[in-house]
């Protein structure tokens, strides 16, 4: 039942975000340390151990398969409601450092990524 | 019957949101294949139109919430808010291959700690060039380049003025605009085709907005990769800005 995945999925991310929040408690940080992550990596684990097992059925893989084809819409909606006015009307200092900062980094990435050459032939399989 | 359809809008604000947002991506894609010839996504296209509607909407109500401030599109902000925006991406990792994540895992940490410095010395540089000389300011600054959530945490807790911690916030939700709309034009230049170029990238661009977005408008497949690390950015933000960071910056000024 497709229900079931749905279920499993928003158990691991519950369990994830709460794991999130202990942790960023026992670092003394007021935020969520890495909460979805944890789900993630949640989630990953049982997919693997439901397949090894044979418990995970395909139609309740369909829950979660759904929200992930969900994942684009929902971006779209986050983007309607960022707050571009204001990212925008920040004066010089604030577009200057965003801009220098988005440049660095696709440096980095670009200086990074160019140095994967063993897995590269492995790319059209994506 | 303006009040019918508005009280329509409002009781029912997340499904208004689905027919909505399938409208966009509808439009998205019709443009992407007849005026780009499938050159531009159609997500990277929905994308754009979502920040612009954001702006209008932004510009009407005066609010921060962009389209979603005026009641008739409320339900966006359900829609696209945090609970299910991270209950999607957490989804995604069911087309994870763990062996991928796994060999890939140690360069995104690295990738994801510089992501943390790099932006943070340039937001700090900045600040400074700009002016700011106390310790407080500087290192609030800085810490909102890293993202627009770890700017007001770090703020808050070494007492940053509001005034310095909006414009912390600014800088982050500017950068995180710019993530989204950049990264597909970067796409080429950043060799971002593999799972392991998806985790640099989503330890190094910051923001889960902006890397969700971005990578959304340039590869599907490789979203749940980019959003692993990054997802683990405003965390560790939070965990460095205010203390290892701050020490730093207050010892150099």
């Amino acid at each position: 039942m497709p229900l079931y995945g749905t279920a499993l999925l928003a158990g691991c991310h519950l369990t994830g975000i709460l794991l999130g929040e202990l942790l960023g408690r026992a670092l003394g940080v007021q935020a969520n340390v890495g909460g979805v992550g944890i789900a993630m990596l949640l989630l990953i684990a049982v997919r693997f151990y439901g397949h090894k097992h044979g418990w995970l059925q395909v139609k309740s893989e369909e829950g979660v398969n759904y929200w992930a084809a969900l994942y684009i819409p929902v971006v779209i909606a986050m983007a309607m409601q960022q707050n571009v006015v204001k990212a925008l009307s920040g004066g010089p200092m604030v577009l200057l450092t965003a801009i220098a900062t988005v440049t660095a980094c696709a440096g980095c990435v670009s200086f990074i990524n160019r140095r994967e050459v063993v897995t590269a032939d492995e790319a059209p399989k994506n | 019957m303006n009040t019918l359809l508005q009280k329509l809008a409002v009781d029912n604000g997340l499904i208004l949101s689905f027919a909505i947002v399938g409208l966009v991506v509808f439009c998205s894609g019709f443009l992407s294949r007849k005026l780009t010839f499938g050159r531009v996504q159609g997500s990277a296209i929905a994308i754009l139109i979502g920040l612009t509607l954001a702006y209008v909407g932004g510009r009407m109500t005066g609010g921060s919430k962009g389209l979603a401030d005026l009641a008739f599109f409320s339900g966006l902000a359900l829609m696209g808010g945090n609970m299910l925006r991270d209950f999607a991406i957490v989804a995604t990792a069911f087309e994870v291959q763990p062996a991928e994540a796994k060999r890939a895992g140690w360069i995104g940490a690295v990738a994801l700690l510089i992501g943390t410095f790099l932006p943070f010395i340039i937001g700090v540089s900045i600040a400074y060039a700009f002016g700011y000389r106390d310790a407080i300011s500087l290192t609030t600054i800085g810490a909102g380049t890293v993202t627009y959530i770890v700017g007001p945490v770090t703020g808050a807790a070494i007492g940053a003025s509001s005034e310095v911690i909006t414009l912390s916030i600014a800088v982050g939700v500017f950068k995180a605009i710019l993530v989204m709309v950049t990264t597909p034009m970067l796409a080429k230049f950043m060799h971002l085709k593999t799972p392991r170029s998806a985790m640099v990238f989503g330890g190094l661009a910051g923001t889960v907005s902006g890397v969700s977005a971005g990578l959304a408008a340039t590869d599907r497949s490789l979203v749940p990769y980019g959003a692993l690390v990054a997802t683990f950015h405003t965390g560790l933000g939070c965990l460095l800005a205010p203390s290892l960071l701050y020490f730093i910056v207050r010892a150099l000024v």
